[in-house]
């Protein structure tokens, strides 16, 4: 299918089933129920999902690759959101051109980053993106205002000129960003019995996107290109004496990553119009960095894994209250009750970093592959057990055939 | 004039005199060996020759071209290829793709953005690749991953990447060092094979006199930096000067 071998169809179909079917999927709980908070099927959390899923499988390309540790790809995507909003305030509020020039921006921006950082490798790589990481944060908050429009973030107001859209609705409010009209924030809600199935119009175009990524990203990993990167990562000595030239594959690596970052930056400013600097500031690199190991590094899934289990603790972990919690274990006596909550609640509501980081911490101990890693020997488990249990009951069926 | 040509090469690290007008000459389709005592400039002088240091002064040519201020790529491109003292391999990769690499290096040249063709696909670099895995008898072992592979198949593949590139020189470091016997006799067989089969030049730098003598057709002595003779193996044998050089002045 689309020249990939019928092992990553395989995956992909799997992935566009997912993303797809995500509004159901995510959403198993009927509304108004005990469980439903921990739904993550609305529109909201779910195009989070997707476009840090792009995010993440960009950096794969660079950090599962080549092993290149980048710190401060967040920067891309603020500049990509940032021009994203520049494109809904100059020339009109379509998607499509806007998502374009963060791709491009975000290029070009890499590009120059790149370019410097590149002339390290290991730890100074990442303390040089790194820093070029925190100074684009700090010039985005303070100097480049006129263009940032600093601490309050860049948000569409009712005097952007529009040129090729208009500049307010006909009621006086500012205009929504849409593909071709179709408003991005448009949501088809299914009742099904007790359950509430959302269909947002910015989720399926996110998704979509994020497929188109997760597919370019599954072509570059089986290219000659993607063998020549796995090549730096395992010996770049080697890769120089055997005639090949290692520093344009990893700029090459370093700008394609840079890019997906605009990509997720720009869909981020399509779903929600406005840009700041936080984006840019160095939690938000380490996220990703969390996300491609969390997931497993160098993998084409882990990546996408990894991206939406941390954002769901994010969003769901993080609205467990104490109140939640009493209501959890109301049926035991008040003295447990106090108890379990007590020691239940550090590691929900404010305190989900701890769970997150006990995870991080054990899938990096004992699954140095991440969550993949454990998929995949669970499945070994799996059919290992079964394959046992198919010997045994032929030797069951022999002892017996003989008797 | 012989397709390596070294001129009057000097290099120093801080005082220390690592090489001094050396001068060689490499004849094509031979086998050119570089002896020598510990500490008398082998592996400096190889550096000089594949970009990885730039002598102070002299010249080097190969195929009537500097080499000098060449990048190890660019050298590698124009046809010289290296073994190295531990075998250099892709150790995260299949063996296969280990070989892989090097066509693609030979083929694409030092630089090629194709992200979507597909490896799978390049039919004509893959038969090539296994041929030469058949070759150096590794083909059953093209899906291994190559890092966990004895040194002897180690050394092997290593050979088997550099050879598929066809190289008009191809450097050895001390491709036997630190190899039980057994392996050294394998590797030396493997080397006579590769002589006989393919037209191809070799310079080797050994510590091992076994290895020097099976091998070699020339033979260049170096002792602190500079060369002392250069002769066939039957006059290496009995000369003083390689005696004294090796053994210690007399006194």
């Amino acid at each position: 299918m689309f020249g990939l071998d019928s092992k990553d169809s395989k995956l992909l179909l799997i992935v566009a089933v997912l993303a797809l079917a995500a509004p159901f999927i995510l959403n198993p709980f009927p509304a108004g129920s005990e469980l439903a908070q921990f739904n993550a099927g609305y529109p909201d959390l779910m195009q989070r999902f997707v476009i840090f899923g792009i995010f993440a499988i960009g950096f794969n390309i660079l950090f599962g690759l080549t092993g290149y540790l980048s710190f401060g790809h967040a920067a891309f995507l603020g500049v990509g959101s940032y021009s994203a909003v520049w494109m809904f305030k100059l020339l009109s509020m379509n998607v499509i051109p806007a998502i374009i020039l963060s791709v491009i921006v975000a290029g070009l921006f890499s590009l120059l980053i790149g370019y410097v950082s590149l002339r390290r490798s290991g730890i100074y790589f990442s303390i040089l993106t790194l820093a070029f990481a925190q100074m684009s944060f700090n010039l985005a908050y303070s100097v480049l205002t006129p263009i940032t429009n600093g601490e309050t973030g860049l948000q569409l107001t009712l005097d952007d000129p529009r040129v090729l859209g208009q500049t307010a609705t006909a009621d006086g409010s500012i205009p929504v960003t849409n593909l071709f009209g179709l408003e991005m924030r448009s949501t088809y809600e299914l009742v099904l019995g007790a359950w509430n199935f959302q269909f947002n119009a910015g989720y399926y175009l996110s998704a979509v996107i994020m497929l188109a990524s997760f597919y370019m990203a599954i072509r570059i990993f089986r290219s000659p290109f993607g063998l020549m990167l796995r090549a730096v990562k395992t010996n770049q000595t080697r890769l120089n004496y055997t005639g090949m030239n290692s520093r344009p594959y990893t700029l090459a690596a370093f700008v394609v990553s840079g890019m997906y970052a605009g990509l997720a930056g720009g869909l981020m400013a399509s779903m929600d119009p406005l840009a700041g600097a936080e984006r840019m500031q160095w939690t938000a690199s380490g996220e990703v960095v969390l996300m491609t190991i969390l997931g497993g590094a160098g993998t084409l899934l882990g990546p996408v894994l990894g991206a939406g289990f941390i954002k769901y603790f994010e969003n769901i972990f993080s609205k467990i209250n104490d109140n939640v919690l009493h209501g959890w274990f109301a049926f035991l006596p008040d003295g447990m009750e106090d108890l379990l909550v007590t020691i239940v609640h550090p590691f929900v509501g404010k305190g989900w970093h701890l769970t997150l980081g006990l995870l991080f911490m054990m899938v990096v101990i004992f699954l140095p592959g991440g969550l993949i890693e454990g998929g995949q020997r669970l499945g070994k488990l799996l059919r290992r057990k079964s394959a046992k249990q198919d010997d045994e009951d032929a030797n069951k069926s022999a002892s017996t055939a003989a008797e | 004039m012989g397709i390596l040509e070294v001129k009057g090469v000097g290099k120093n690290f801080g005082g220390l005199k690592a090489l001094s007008d050396v001068n060689l000459s490499v004849q094509e389709n031979t086998v050119h060996a570089i002896i020598g005592p510990n500490g008398a400039g082998k592996s400096t002088l190889l550096n000089c020759l594949v970009g990885k240091l730039i002598p102070d002064t002299g010249s080097v040519m190969f195929n009537n071209q500097s080499v000098l201020g060449r990048k190890p790529h660019e050298i590698n491109q124009m046809g010289i290829s290296r073994v190295f003292q531990t075998p250099e391999i892709f150790g995260d990769l299949t063996v296969l793709e280990n070989v892989l690499i090097p066509c693609f290096a030979k083929r694409d040249g030092a630089f090629r953005l194709h992200a979507f063709e597909g490896v799978r696909r390049e039919k004509e670099l893959m038969d090539k690749a296994m041929q030469m895995l058949e070759d150096v008898n590794m083909a059953d072992k093209r899906h291994m991953h190559s890092a966990s592979m004895s040194r002897g198949d180690k050394r092997r593949l290593e050979m088997a990447m550099c050879l598929v590139q066809e190289p008009k020189l191809l450097l050895l470091d001390e491709p036997t060092a630190g190899m039980a016997r057994a392996d050294t006799n394998n590797t030396i067989d493997l080397l006579k094979e590769i002589k006989e089969k393919r037209d191809i030049t070799m310079a080797i730098i050994e510590h091992d006199m076994h290895v020097v003598f099976s091998l070699a057709e020339r033979i260049t002595v170096l002792a602190q930096g500079t060369p002392l003779v250069e002769d066939t193996p039957e006059n290496i044998k009995g000369h003083p000067k390689v005696r004294e050089a090796y053994l210690g002045e007399a006194h």
